[in-house]
């Protein structure tokens, strides 16, 4: 018994136009990272999802490409790379006048050569008399181009841009910068959970407080501990170790605090019951916390993992800013600076950088959201 | 370096009589709050005990005491003669049910049922003949391989008892094992613990607030009370001689009716009471510390009420509410303001708003005096 | 460093912890249980054991940088010479820090606000309508994406070329259709701060999305059934039912992306890097952190100030945490 009325029209309207909004940003950086380059620099992104109308131009091949036949100097081939899917309308042989002949009009030039182009763009340029020049001459095309996409863009910034080993970084980052603390803290609030011990409380109360430190408040001393302790062993102050310490020191709070909610939830008497059984605290932790906590674990390191993943700040302090070190934003905001105008280049390598959260987000969005609305019940 | 052993083997011979669990002066807090005052107990080899009290009476602290669950304040608990305060619940030869059962919910029934023999490092063949022996004895054999969740309230519960019984404990404790569960259940689990202590021959303590499953149970019923202990004895002990009015209330149902009462005189084997102004009657029974014209308070049991019969002290009532529970019918009675509750024949065809003549033998009433404790 | 060194370094890192806690606890397991005083000594271990390596982390990479960035700010560039309150002097009179200040007060008034605002108003939309989860996972796909990400996407939607140029950027393109000049919008100063927190917005309405769809599933079907019966319209049951029963969460939300947006950062680097008076008191931070060579006493200053934000914020969550604690 649906009953259609203006509110609810009103309403999926209202909720329409915001998926929209939201969604257009990603979906043109999308498209624009599958679209030609030099495309991409003279249309705007919504052009390529239409058929439109394209100027080019284009250059015959020279005189090596000519045939004798039929008393002619012949030079064939095509404009287009094969399966373009473009169709001519019309051409021309002078930028004055690009839209001089139409498809079957033979076009004569000052030489007395003639050409004659078919829609798909081959071309037969013939002439009396030998021809001399080393290149061809321009002709102006004007084409209906229908929507075209190529991962040419892909394959450029993955292998000669660097993007490609700053995604291995990133990951090189965010993995153990995940896993350690996970690892740490699973102990560190098993203990705050289910041990007996001295300060207990005023601990649990600095985790707390620790939550909404910002990690402005670590980055100098910690760089300065970094600086002395790179010159008292002759090791690089900047490393990956380091930086892995100082994601867990900065995700230390969160994840403890995340996961002692989560342990305090399990019942208490199941705890007893395998003490009566016998079992150790490791035991516990192991064969009982764990396999339970498995849920849990996934939303804190789906959290811990994209903040790891997006980081710029910590990446771009504790780290060099070389080949075999940049993460995928900090090479980002290098490319913003030095290719600012090469979109291609910045499309795709957003897009790159974004695979990961975005696989995340659609295959383990409940984890997610668990771990979003876990943390934000004390925030 | 051989005083352990000797002490030990000093217990041992002595067996017979000394108690399988003593628990000796125990006192514990929580925080400010002090929670058992002072118990002290014997609990016998081999039998079963059933602590039972109101919720925060202290009894499910003890059970955890006893099962090294709670640190012990002051005091000392033995289990075999050797104390076991500091010892973890491991090494105390026990083993416990939980009221929520307590089961893993990631392990399959063999699994929780073989946790404790795994961690004891047991060989595969006697984990298996263990937690079959148990599953046969409590009826699980074809749920072994079922997760918790997918069994019903009482299988959980038979899985619960299994874990303990594939341990082979000295001591069984059970926390309110069966209050999670419907009332039909309760009265089919209730009996077969009474056939699993008999076919296991174990000590249990066993704790509820539920007197009906004490009563049932029980060789020796502990009654606590704000952490002491009431009264101690048999199931018919306590209901037929309660030491004070707390047990008197407590055990039974429905409740023992209070009526307030005066001594008129005492004599050398009763005591002559004048109950609310309606109906005077001779006690036997007898207090030193009370004296004549002090208030007392005669406690007398639904089913002890004669209706319109022959007894010792009678007077009417209204009948106000009437309860047709087939075997019996419970009539609700009052007289000025004091509600009483007389069990009369289950086809009774007495009706609200009928007044009735009530009575009670004299040898069937308690007498408590003004600081609650029962006359003697 | 090869990508195979990486990944050995990388199973190394992580191994080297789970084997510290696997093999301690396999002594002291192994140690442990032969007798009551044994017993009480591993238990004393295993929680030092379990505790030691989060407390080491928490100590030296919060509690001691806290005290030691109050420390630097009363010193010099380098650390070495006590200054006293001269590095907060040059605060409060540097043009630049002043602009960082307002701005950083605008952005909290404004992104907290209206990422809430929307979150709510979404997530009473999407609970009615059936296609309401797909716009949820919509929405809130932002929150996955990295800020700098971010910075990349918005920058193409305010690309400028000039007037005689097609426009590529979205809202030029716009603008110009409807007969505008276009505009180099990430340059018009005043103006283009919220060019830039209409991104944070796009990020953070997801986060208020989601949390209060939770919310509003957890209140009961009863109560709005029976506003319903009493005879409550639904802009009424809106206001009178809903909005006081979420006001907790509404609460929570607020200073979740004010903690966010306090330490904002990367936005603002990748886009402007402060240009154009965008600057806020963390990029500033991060400037002086390495301008001139670094100056320690002035980026303390800095954090400082950023640390005073969410001081209200701290005291509360720990009066709440004590509150808990009693019952």
């Amino acid at each position: 018994m649906k009953k259609i009325s203006l509110s609810s029209i009103l309403s999926q309207l209202l909720l329409l136009f915001f998926v929209i909004v939201w969604l257009i940003p990603t979906f043109g950086l999308f498209i624009s990272s599958l679209r030609d380059k030099d495309l991409l620099a003279i249309s705007g992104w919504w052009t390529a999802l239409t058929t439109t109308e394209i100027n080019e131009i284009y250059r015959m091949s020279g005189m090596e490409a000519q045939i004798e036949e039929d008393g002619y100097f012949k030079i064939k081939g095509t404009l287009f790379e094969e399966n373009s899917g473009k169709k001519i309308e019309s051409f021309g042989i002078n930028s004055k006048k690009i839209n001089e002949f139409m498809i079957g009009d033979i076009a004569i030039f000052k030489n007395e050569s003639e050409v004659i182009l078919d829609q798909d763009g081959n071309y037969e340029w013939r002439s009396k008399s030998e021809f001399q020049n080393k290149k061809g001459k321009r002709l102006f095309t004007t084409s209906l181009s229908p929507p075209s996409f190529t991962f040419e863009n892909y394959r450029e910034v993955l292998f000669k841009e660097g993007i490609g080993r700053a995604f291995v970084n990133t990951m090189a980052v965010a993995l153990p910068s995940t896993l350690i603390p996970l690892i740490i803290c699973s102990f560190f609030a098993y203990s705050l959970t289910w041990m007996k011990f001295f300060g207990r409380d005023t601990l649990l109360a600095i985790i707390i407080a620790s939550l909404v430190v910002p990690l402005q408040m670590s980055l100098i001393p910690i760089l300065s501990i970094y600086n002395d302790f790179g010159a008292l062993f002759g090791v690089a102050a900047k490393s990956y170790p380091g930086v892995w310490m100082a994601h867990t020191g900065f995700g230390l709070a969160s994840t403890t605090f995340l996961l002692r909610n989560f342990l305090k939830s399990l019942p208490n008497e199941m705890m007893e019951a395998a003490k009566v059984d016998g079992a150790s605290h490791y035991d516990i932790f192991l064969r009982i916390i764990i396999p339970l906590s498995i849920p849990a674990f996934a939303s804190i390191f789906i959290l811990q993992f994209l903040w790891c993943w997006n980081d710029l700040l910590v990446g771009l302090v504790f780290l060099d800013q070389v080949p075999s070190e940049i993460i995928l934003t900090a090479k980002l905001k290098e490319l913003l600076g030095s290719r600012g105008e090469n979109w291609e280049i910045l499309t795709t390598g957003a897009f790159v950088s974004m695979t990961v959260p975005l696989f995340i987000f659609f295959a383990l969005q409940r984890y997610f959201i668990r771990g979003l609305v876990a943390g934000s019940v004390k925030g | 370096m051989y005083d352990d052993v000797f002490i030990h083997l000093k217990d041992r011979s002595k067996e017979d009589e000394v108690a399988d669990i003593n628990v000796n002066t125990v006192n514990k807090y929580f925080g400010d709050v002090h929670v058992i005052k002072d118990i002290s107990l014997d609990i016998k080899s081999q039998s079963f005990t059933v602590l039972v009290g109101p919720s925060g009476c202290g009894k499910s602290t003890m059970l955890r005491m006893i099962a090294g669950l709670e640190d012990i304040n002051s005091g000392t608990i033995s289990i075999d003669g050797q104390v076991v305060n500091d010892l973890p619940p491991k090494q105390r030869n026990i083993a416990m049910v939980f009221q929520s059962y307590a089961l893993y919910p990631h392990m399959t029934v063999f699994d929780n049922m073989a946790f404790g023999l795994k961690l004891e490092k047991r060989s595969k063949d006697e984990i298996n003949e263990r937690v079959n022996e148990a599953a046969r004895i409590l009826q699980i054999e074809d749920y072994l391989l079922r997760k918790p969740k997918q069994l019903s309230g009482g299988q959980r519960q038979r899985v619960a008892i299994g874990r303990a019984i594939t341990r082979k404990p000295k001591v069984f404790l059970f926390d309110e094992p069966l209050s999670n569960l419907d009332a039909a259940l309760r009265v089919q689990m209730r009996v077969e613990l009474a056939k699993l202590h008999n076919e296991l021959d174990a000590t249990m303590i066993y704790v509820t607030h539920d007197q009906t499953e004490a009563m049932t149970l029980a060789d020796d019923i502990v009654v606590l009370d704000t952490g002491i202990v009431s009264q101690k004895g048999s199931p018919l002990e306590l209901y037929d001689k309660p030491n004070n009015m707390f047990v008197g209330g407590f055990i039974g149902s429905p409740k023992m009716n209070f009526m307030p009462s005066k001594i008129l005189s005492k004599s050398a084997d009763s005591t002559e009471v004048d109950i609310m102004g309606m109906s005077k009657i001779s006690v036997p029974k007898l207090s030193a510390s009370s004296s004549e014209g002090d208030a007392v308070t005669l406690g007398i049991r639904p089913e002890h009420l004669v209706v319109n019969g022959d007894s010792d002290g009678s007077w009417e009532s209204k009948v106000f509410v009437v309860e047709k529970l087939g075997d019996v019918t419970y009539l609700y009675l009052e007289k000025d303001g004091e509600p009483l509750v007389a069990e009369a024949e289950g086809h009774s065809d007495i009706k609200v708003g009928d007044t009735v003549k009530v009575g009670f033998p004299a040898g069937r009433c308690q007498l408590f005096d003004s600081s609650n404790q029962a006359f003697k | 460093m090869t990508i195979l060194n990486l990944l050995f370094i990388v199973f190394l890192g992580i191994l080297f912890f789970i084997a510290y806690f696997h093999i301690s606890n396999y002594l002291l397991d192994s140690y442990g249980g032969k007798s009551v005083k044994r017993y009480n000594i591993e238990n004393s271990i295993r929680v030092i054991v379990f505790i030691a390596p989060a407390f080491i982390v928490l100590f030296v990479f919060i509690l001691y940088p806290v005290f030691e960035t109050i420390r630097l700010s009363f010193y010099d560039k380098f650390g070495r010479e006590f200054v006293g309150l001269y590095n907060y002097k040059w605060a409060v009179n540097d043009p630049e820090f002043r602009r960082s200040i307002l701005n950083n007060l605008v952005w909290l008034l404004v992104v907290p606000t209206l990422s809430t605002f929307f979150g709510l108003v979404i997530a009473n939309l999407a609970d009615r309508i059936w296609w309401g989860s797909i716009a949820k996972s919509i929405i809130f796909m932002p929150m996955a994406i990295s800020f700098v990400g971010a910075g990349v996407i918005w920058k193409f939607i305010y690309e400028y070329r000039g007037p005689d140029n097609t426009q590529i950027g979205l809202l030029n393109s716009i603008i110009v259709s409807l007969g505008y000049e276009p505009q180099a919008w990430l340059t018009i100063p005043i103006w283009n701060n919220f060019f830039l927190m209409a991104i944070m917005i796009w990020i953070q309405t997801g986060l208020a999305l989601v949390i209060f769809s939770a919310a509003l599933r957890s209140i009961p079907k009863e109560m709005l059934e029976a506003a319903r019966i009493d005879g409550a319209s639904e802009l009424k049951i809106f206001f009178s039912i809903i909005i006081p029963y979420l006001e907790q969460t509404i609460l929570v939300i607020w200073t979740l992306i004010t903690i966010i947006v306090l330490r904002i950062f990367d936005i603002i680097f990748a886009m402007t890097n402060g240009e154009w008076q965008t600057g806020v008191l963390a990029n500033l931070m991060y400037d002086w952190m390495f301008r001139g060579g670094g100056d320690s006493g002035r980026g303390s200053v800095l954090a400082i100030v950023i640390m005073i934000g969410v001081i209200p914020i701290l005291a509360w969550n720990l009066y709440k945490h004590r509150q808990e604690q009693k019952i």
